[in-house]
């Protein structure tokens, strides 16, 4: 189950009409579609939109009474094709995932989707991983609309127009028979706000029907020659249809229109920020009432060239405020514009910068550049804000401020294979290692420094595919996630390693859960799902593609038999593709699991044992080899309470969960003995106390002895 | 929408930059509550994503007053504007260093409440020496910059009360008066929140204390005090008041208990003399004596299994992990150490002849290694491994003895007589080649890298006497030493005086 959960939030989702929702804009998505009478969601978890598919499968039940069926899509591939059950049938359906990550995965899917377009309604939400905060390659969605002709909503950032542009986009699809892409920002997901619920409607064609008569219309398919039609039918019908219908309802704002000769056309996830540069130089207020104009492209994609020409027609100039690269609608407002023989100067990439996300200052410093060529006269009278210019003093205390990236979590036990990993390298020297997305990818930075590429989910072992000829003896390593392997790697790679007799290692992190997204579940996962088949067995699936070679360590904090596995395997003489699956479960669902359940033990008044461990600061020397072979955030550092020394000691502070690596590495690595094991027992039983009270009096004595030695010495 | 604007209120930004899994969203949600029930509209932002892995994050509020139902809803930036922000709360130190880098924090119009703890960064903790930034200078920075700086150790206030650090920024925020709600209002969030409340509240009033009344500042130590020395060794304590530096008297004196603790008194005694030989040198500085002072005593304490075997059998140590583990009276303890004595260690541990002997013996060797390849678990809490601990502890007795000591013994004394002997025409270079032991620490390959170090950066030493920067040559050297494990730095530093880059082999 997931990391988060939001069994009491989703009870908003039975709001009725009138009734006021509060919450996270990725919760009023979920209101929205069930307010749009959708009959099915699939989707494939990763930030930002990893809640909506925890909102959704804690819904399930909801779900179920509207007749809505809910899936955990095997990749965005899948979620798309999904989308597939729309095309013949009036079925509204909606997909979500990371974009561009999933759009890249989904493009098959989805230019086949486009070509044939829908009948129902179909939307595809994507969480823009752009700018701050992001994981992945920096891109934009846009590109996707573009190509393949699907409509792409930018709504402003607030719950009302969210809400709207769901409930908008699923009849824009039907209107237009195209679908269509509703792209949200890290921020939009995750903000805070209320509006005004409707009734959920459950949809009024069902999966039933569809199943029980189904549809068909060859001139749907994409085949030729319905493939040609299907292209010319996006130009002559869909297009004009989807443009129609933008107009009829306004999608597209219009803000103080005439109030200069110039203005602001902007992409509605800009506008929050945008109305504060803008306030912050006197040109707007608190509510967004603006004394600049402002055409707000709540769709980024078609472009609606009448309403650009009326917004631009009498205005000197316009600036565009588009973020990311390459700037598409900049390019097509000067065409449209041109076309038009509208001569009103265009400003974008010229005032904001190309590349990177559009964060206040960088937005307050282009929109006030433009403004200062356009109307000077308009900034004077009062100072301009600090940040409406680069700054000019350097910033203090620089030098102490550490970049801080993400990093396992304590008692990980992804940790201790790159720990076993750094030993055998010590042993055989440095190796080309593969890697992969997923939490296994923070091997890349300190304290590990292990890998050289990654190419994408899943993709780990095909990213070290070239790297295989016997004029070495030498192996590369590849590392990939469990949720990885299922949403393509064992096709993608084990099975292209078989294929292709690779001899080198594989090694599969089996955490039991699509940890990095928040600890979905997925195929292999051991718990037990509800809704969902987990317990299928990563090994039996490798070996049933034709790897023979197959480890399973099933203790991954055995750092010894860790790096005794991963020897044999970049060693062994045997050739073929091999592979070592490295089992335990991702700690942060553990915790979650195991210490209520403590607690519960212990206030049951039952024996508990919690252990963690410790470092005794006076036999530590202060080197840190532990944490360069290790790097959990519970091992740390202190100031040496010895007064000759300086350096600072180790030290395990609290939030130690007792998972054994540094002890296995103290020993592994041949470090120190300053690493202790204490082992708390809660609720001692009677025999409990009668060993510990012997042992008292045995040792007691032992030690009055030392102390009689030491007597004397120190005051 | 054209024409006039309204002259409305201003939003107040708050900027929290915490990291993730640190309970920032919670303080988020209760300035939110608080907000919200007060009557004003409140919208918070973050980017969870990755950055919950214990990485670097902002989540960012605005406050609008007015929430009457119907009211126009004022339009919320998603992101702080550097220059824009009233309120910056830091969980961390190296966090409110982040704040002034991103430019949140100004003098016009920012309170910055930061917590003077530190989570050290990766580059902090994996340091072959110190590498912990000058947390001072962030502190000074954050003062400097900020209308109003409210630092504390906000993570202990929390601690103290059994909550979370949440709690006692939010207690800081009420503190320092900068939101327009009161005390009541603040603490009826947290109860409206509902989980852990009492704490929550204690932890609240804690670090609303800090803010409100700030703790006087440490008075900052200028020079190591002088330790107090029991009566078995105030003979030679007196001894050393008498005949040496006061400067270096307090290092001595810290000397002086380390080694009867770990040896015998005469041990201590034997030091002394070492230094009443190198202090009647020629060239002879107070601080050469201070630093070798305090060089000789860790080095005559080297870290053998005898001295691991005493110090986790104490009933000190074992008071000291009961207070670590925050045992409670009703529990019990059982402390388990990792060990891995090696061949190596076990030679060291015997009498010079025969632990060379069993170095040098193929069969005997072997034999030895097979039982020592596995590290050992031994439970000190327990009567037999507390007594497997206590007996070796007790070869004390014939250490003198032990090969280790016997090397020990030559290296120091090679060490003493190229300190004595550079002292005379190269005071500084002298005090360089004394502080060199700092190379030379822990155990097993720890060890050995430190010492293989030590030698290389000795061995520059008569190439560098006579040259007007040897001492900061030499410094440089060491500190290449210690910037990373596989003595490429270092290699790269003896090249670029001019040497091979010889890494000269640990020698018996």
């Amino acid at each position: 189950m997931a990391e988060r959960s939001f069994k009491t939030e989703v009870q908003k989702l039975r709001l009725g009409a009138g009734e006021e929702f509060r919450g996270e804009g990725i919760l009023a998505v979920t209101k929205a579609l069930l307010e749009s009478g959708v009959s099915y969601v699939a989707g494939y978890q990763g930030a930002p939109i990893s809640h909506l598919m925890d909102v959704l499968a804690d819904a399930n039940d909801i779900l179920a009474e509207l007749g809505v069926h809910f899936e955990h899509s095997a990749s965005e591939a899948t979620a798309t094709a999904t989308l597939a059950a729309s095309v013949h049938t009036p079925l509204r359906g909606a997909v979500t995932f990371k974009s561009t990550v999933g759009t890249n995965v989904a493009s098959d899917a989805l230019a086949n989707l486009a070509s044939g377009g829908v009948t129902g309604g179909a939307l595809i939400i994507v969480g823009e991983d752009y700018g701050e905060g992001s994981s992945i390659m920096q891109e934009r969605s846009h590109a996707f609309a573009m190509k393949s002709q699907v409509w792409l909503l930018d709504p402003r950032p607030n719950l009302p127009c969210i809400v709207a542009a769901v409930q908008h986009g699923f009849a824009l699809s039907e209107a237009s028979r195209t679908p269509v892409m509703l792209e949200l920002r890290i921020r939009a997901c995750h903000v805070h706000g209320s509006f005004v619920a409707k009734d959920n409607v459950r949809p009024a064609y069902t999966l039933k029907d569809a199943i029980e008569r189904p549809l068909r219309d060859t001139s749907r398919i994409v085949l030729p020659p319905a493939s040609y039609l299907h292209e010319q039918e996006k130009i002559t019908q869909r297009w004009p249809a989807a443009v129609q219908y933008i107009r009829d309802h306004g999608l597209n704002e219009f803000f103080a229109e005439g109030a200069q000769d110039f203005g602001i056309v902007l992409q509605g996830g800009m506008y929050n920020n945008v109305i504060r540069a803008l306030e912050l130089l006197g040109l707007a207020d608190a509510w967004g009432h603006s004394r600049v104009p402002l055409y707000v492209m709540n769709v980024t994609y078609p472009i609606v060239d009448e309403e650009l020409t009326r917004f631009c027609a009498g205005k000197r100039a316009v600036l565009m405020v588009e973020e990311g690269q390459p700037d598409f609608i900049e390019q097509q407002v000067n065409t449209t514009l041109r076309r038009a023989d509208v001569q009103t100067r265009v400003h974008g990439k010229d005032c904001l910068p190309m590349a990177g996300e559009y964060t206040g200052g960088v937005m307050l410093q282009g929109i006030t550049k433009f403004i200062e060529q356009v109307a000077p006269s308009l900034l004077e009278g009062r100072p301009l804000p600090r940040a409406a210019k680069p700054a000019t003093t350097p910033v203090p205390a620089v030098k102490e401020v550490h970049p801080r990236p993400p990093s396992f979590c304590t008692g990980c036990p992804e940790r201790p294979i790159f720990t076993a990993m750094k030993l055998v390298e010590r042993e055989l020297g440095p190796h080309h290692v593969s890697c992969d997305i997923g939490c296994h990818l923070f091997s890349i930075l300190p304290p590990f420094e292990l890998g050289a590429t990654t190419m994408g989910y899943g993709l780990g072992w095909a990213g070290a595919a070239a790297l295989n000829t016997t004029e070495t003896p030498k192996r590369t390593l590849s590392f990939m996630g469990d949720g990885g392997f299922w949403h393509n790697g064992l096709t993608s790679g084990v099975g292209n390693a078989v294929f292709n007799k690779t001899d080198n290692v594989l090694v599969i992190v089996d955490n039991s859960y699509s940890a990095a997204t928040g600890g979905q579940d997925i195929l292999s996962s051991r718990a037990d799902n509800p809704i969902r088949a987990t317990r299928n067995s990563i090994e039996k699936a490798v070996r049933g593609v034709g790897v023979d070679w197959v480890r399973t360590v099933t203790h991954t904090y055995s750092v010894a038999e860790m790096r005794d596995t991963l020897r044999e395997a970049l060693t062994t003489p045997v050739k073929g593709p091999k592979v070592v699956i490295a089992q335990s479960e991702c700690m942060l669902n553990r915790q979650r699991r195991e210490k209520p359940a403590f607690r519960q033990l212990v206030k049951s008044g039952q024996r508990a044992v919690r252990e963690r461990f410790g470092v005794d600061p006076d036999t530590c020397t202060g080197d840190h080899s532990c944490i360069r072979l290790s790097g959990c955030p519970s091992l740390t550092i202190r100031d040496n309470p010895d007064p000759l020394r300086t350096d600072p000691v180790a030290a395990v502070i609290d939030s130690c969960v007792g998972c054994g690596l540094c002890g296995e590495v103290s020993h592994a690595a041949v470090l120190c003995p300053s690493f202790y094991r204490a082992a708390l027992i809660h609720n001692p039983t009677a025999w409990d106390r009668f060993v510990a009270g012997v042992r008292r009096r045995v040792i007691g004595f032992f030690q009055r002895r030392i102390e009689r030695r030491l007597a004397g010495i120190a005051s | 929408m054209t024409g006039a604007l309204s002259e409305a209120p201003r939003t107040i930004n708050i900027a929290i930059l915490a990291m993730g899994g640190e309970g920032g969203g919670v303080l988020a949600d209760w300035l939110v509550d608080l907000a919200e029930h007060a009557g004003w509209i409140a919208q918070t932002t973050s980017v969870p994503g990755v950055a919950q892995r214990t990485g670097a994050t902002i989540y960012y509020v605005e406050l609008f007053p007015g929430a009457a139902p119907g009211a126009p809803k004022p339009v919320l930036a998603l992101m702080p504007f550097p220059g824009e922000v009233d309120v910056v709360i830091a969980s961390e130190l190296m966090e409110a260093g982040r704040a002034l880098q991103r430019g949140l924090v100004t003098a016009e119009r920012t309170t910055l409440i930061a917590s003077t703890h530190r989570v050290y960064s990766m580059t902090e903790k994996t340091a072959m020496g110190d590498g912990r930034v000058d947390a001072d200078a962030l502190v000074a920075a954050g003062r400097a910059a900020a209308k109003r700086a409210c630092f504390g150790d906000f993570a202990r206030a929390a601690e103290s009360a059994g909550s979370v650090i949440g709690a006692s920024l939010f207690g800081a925020i009420a503190g320092a008066g900068c939101l327009p709600f009161t005390r009541a209002q603040f603490e009826d969030a947290i109860r409206r929140a509902g989980v852990g409340v009492e704490p929550s509240l204690k932890a609240f009033a804690a670090g609303e204390g800090l803010v409100v009344a700030p703790p006087p500042p440490q008075p900052v130590a200028s020079a190591m005090p002088e330790p107090p020395v029991g009566p078995r060794l105030a003979p030679l304590a007196s001894r050393v008041r008498a005949t040496f530096p006061a400067s270096a008297v307090p290092t001595i004196l810290h000397g002086l208990l380390r080694l009867a603790d770990y040896q015998d008194v005469a041990y201590a005694e034997a030091y002394v003399q070492r230094l009443d030989t190198l202090r009647d040198t020629r060239g002879c500085t107070d601080r050469l004596v201070e630093t070798v002072a305090r060089h000789l005593a860790l080095w005559m304490s080297y870290e053998d299994t005898i001295r691991v075997a005493d110090l986790k059998t104490r009933a000190t140590r074992f008071d000291r992990v009961r207070g670590e583990v925050r045992l409670a009276k009703d529990q019990l303890l059982d402390i388990h150490e990792y060990l891995h004595p090696r061949v190596q260690e076990i030679a060291d541990t015997l009498p010079a002849g025969i632990g060379r002997w069993l170095l040098a013996t193929g069969w005997a060797r072997r034999g030895v290694e097979r039982v020592a390849s596995k590290g050992r678990i031994v439970r000190t809490s327990s009567v037999r491994g507390f007594l497997m601990l206590y007996a070796v502890a007790s070869l004390r007795r014939i250490r003198r003895t032990t090969l280790r000591f016997v090397e020990e013994r030559t290296r120091i004394d090679a060490w003493l007589a190229m300190v004595g002997g550079t002292a005379a025409s190269d005071a500084e270079l002298a005090v360089a080649i004394a502080e060199c032991q700092r190379l030379v620490k822990g155990y097993g390959d720890t060890h050995a890298r430190g010492l293989a170090n030590y030698n290389t950066v000795i061995a520059q030493v008569p190439r560098l006497n006579g040259h007007p920067e040897a001492a900061a040559t030499l410094r440089r050297l060491r500190d290449a030493a210690l910037a990373d494990e596989q003595g490429t730095k270092l290699a790269a530093a003896v090249a670029g005086i001019g040497a091979a880059p010889a890494r000269i082999p640990v020698t018996a």
